[in-house]
């Protein structure tokens, strides 16, 4: 079950600043356990895609050096109240998540 | 090296007199008045910290650093812990067994009341924190206590409770010649050399305060109540006394334990001291 | 017949792999395309190995690039940073820690409306040149802003 993406826009005329907390630990696969003192396994965020009204206006890929429970800021010109933006996501495990919003009154 | 000399010695000829007026009425056993100490401390610190607002004391060492308070709001405005303090909420929204809740334990819901721990309760003799008196809601409700110093379940209650007093001015009250008593006790642990490095919480945090040792400003104990849990490094939540804990084992003194007597009436001090600042609960540090 | 395509077609594309093709740096990261996550350049220990990896060429230095990144990091593990790209035809911002074990970071193709901005937290491991890259008009250009990470006595 992954963690949640939290999703923020704010329409300023035609551009959306778009704002994102994304759940996942983003281990570096370096870090010990305290606990058990085992090497916690590499599990990292490699591709997010971000899209409005479906058609796709940003692809990061990333590495493990982006911080656990990553942020991300973009901004997407031409958009209007009403236009959905979704935000998905595929790690080094194949594992994914997603969420969506519509774009309120700027 | 000479401007710095003399900044030293400003700083001296008003922290000293504070370290020493404040002492010395515990020495002498006469009526003190602890409204006296927090306006003599904020004095003090106004002194050595010309143009900072009381309210901006939450922001502990970083109202000495543009570039980490730029950072700070950078992440608070939207931290990495957020789902942590998720966790809280779902904790203090679940029913107990008797189907009440933590909300019903406190006035308004629980919202603005943190600025009134700790308090003193004459009938138990003793201060009680805020983490103790969630403990007594659960107790008062059927269930067994949460240990304390644990960042699951307590820590992370913790740092949703204390949310909900965003905003709340430290209101802290000492009105009984026995409440007097533990801050005054709270007070002398403040003041008192610990550790095999022989150094009192004052040293730092009164008298080097926005100084720099060990590559880390340290922060003015005016401010310091007002901020818990932290998460350090956006990642490892840390209590109040959890930092009292990690500042003792520093100095490489035996720490008290959670919920002790000693750190019970150093919070209240520490508190007491710091009323009239807004608090703001569950926020980044280094 | 144009050339990319014939030399798409000399390399065997007609059998081969995206993946192939793009580590061969025969194809250029094309807004459909960015789908391929580039091993190599996030696998490389040394960021001129990374930036080449990931089919950065010559990029030569600006100050259209705007970072704003902290002088002093509170904490190596989140590190916020805000890049500005004005340049013309901004298409990817390709943020490198020299100093990282991998320092390829991350990065970001822009398109259909995104404006050439991106802010995020990395990690970094010690003091380090930031090094942002971005591909604007078919060409790479560079900036770097040094970044100190510490580990202090009482912060730890």
């Amino acid at each position: 079950m992954p963690e949640p993406i939290r999703m923020r826009v704010k329409l300023d005329g035609d551009v959306a600043d778009v704002r994102v907390l994304i759940g996942h630990p983003m281990e570096t696969g370096l870090r010990k356990d305290p606990r058990t003192d085992e090497l916690v396994p590499i599990h990292f965020i490699k591709t997010v895609t971000a899209k409005l009204n479906g058609t796709p206006v940003m692809e990061a890929q990333w590495s493990r050096a982006v911080s656990r429970n990553p942020y991300l800021q973009f901004r997407i010109k031409g958009a209007k109240p009403g236009d959905e933006v979704s935000i998905s996501w595929i790690d080094n495990r194949g594992e994914t998540n997603s969420t969506a919003a519509r774009i309120p009154p700027g | 090296m000479h401007r710095l000399l003399r900044c030293a010695l400003r700083f001296l000829a008003f922290a000293l007199p504070v370290w020493v007026g404040l002492q010395a009425t515990t020495a002498a056993g006469a009526e003190t008045a602890p409204e006296r100490d927090r306006q003599r401390l904020i004095r003090s610190f106004a002194e050595r910290f010309p143009g900072v607002a009381l309210e901006d004391y939450v922001y502990g060492a970083m109202i000495a650093n543009r570039d980490a308070k730029a950072q700070y709001e950078q992440i608070m405005e939207f931290p990495p812990f957020i789902g942590d303090v998720e966790q809280g909420r779902k904790i203090w929204e679940a029913p107990f067994r008797n189907g009440r809740t933590f909300a019903e334990c406190f006035p308004d819901g629980g919202r603005n009341i943190a600025g009134n721990y700790p308090y003193f309760d004459p009938a138990r003799g003793k201060v009680i924190t805020f983490e103790m008196a969630l403990n007594d809601c659960r107790r008062a409700n059927g269930e067994e206590e949460l240990a304390y110093g644990q960042r699951y379940p307590m820590g992370v209650l913790t740092a949703y409770a204390r949310t909900l007093s965003d905003g709340m001015r430290m209101s802290v009250r000492v009105d009984s010649p026995a409440a007097q008593e533990k801050y005054e006790a709270g007070k002398a642990l403040f003041f008192r050399r610990i550790g095999q490095l022989n150094a009192a919480c004052a040293g730092c945090h009164l008298v080097n305060a926005g100084n720099i040792m060990r590559m880390e400003i340290i922060s003015p104990a005016l401010g310091h109540a007002t901020h818990w849990p932290i998460f350090r490094g956006g990642e490892e939540l840390m209590t109040f006394q959890g930092r009292f804990k990690r500042c003792m084992e520093q100095m490489r003194a035996v720490p008290y334990g959670y919920a002790s007597e000693e750190w019970n009436n150093l919070e209240y001090f520490l508190s007491y001291i710091s009323n009239g600042i807004p608090l703001h609960s569950s926020v980044f540090r280094k | 017949m144009n050339r990319l395509r014939r030399r798409l077609l000399r390399a065997g594309l007609a059998a081969g792999t995206l993946a192939a093709s793009l580590a061969a740096g025969l194809l250029r990261p094309l807004q459909a395309l960015a789908g391929e996550w580039p091993k190599a350049a996030f696998d490389a220990t040394d960021v001129g190995d990374a930036m080449k990896d990931a089919g950065i060429v010559d990029p030569a230095a600006t100050e259209d690039i705007l970072i704003k990144a902290p002088e002093i990091a509170e904490n190596g593990a989140q590190v916020p940073i805000e890049i500005l790209s004005n340049l013309p035809d901004t298409r990817v911002i390709y943020i490198f820690v020299d100093k990282n074990l991998q320092p390829m970071a991350g990065s970001f193709a822009l398109m259909n409306g995104a404006e050439p901005f991106v802010s995020t937290r990395i990690k970094m491991g010690e003091t380090s040149s930031l090094r942002v890259v971005v591909q604007a008009g078919g060409k790479y250009f560079m900036a770097t802003r040094e970044i100190k990470v510490t580990i202090g006595g009482c912060g730890t």
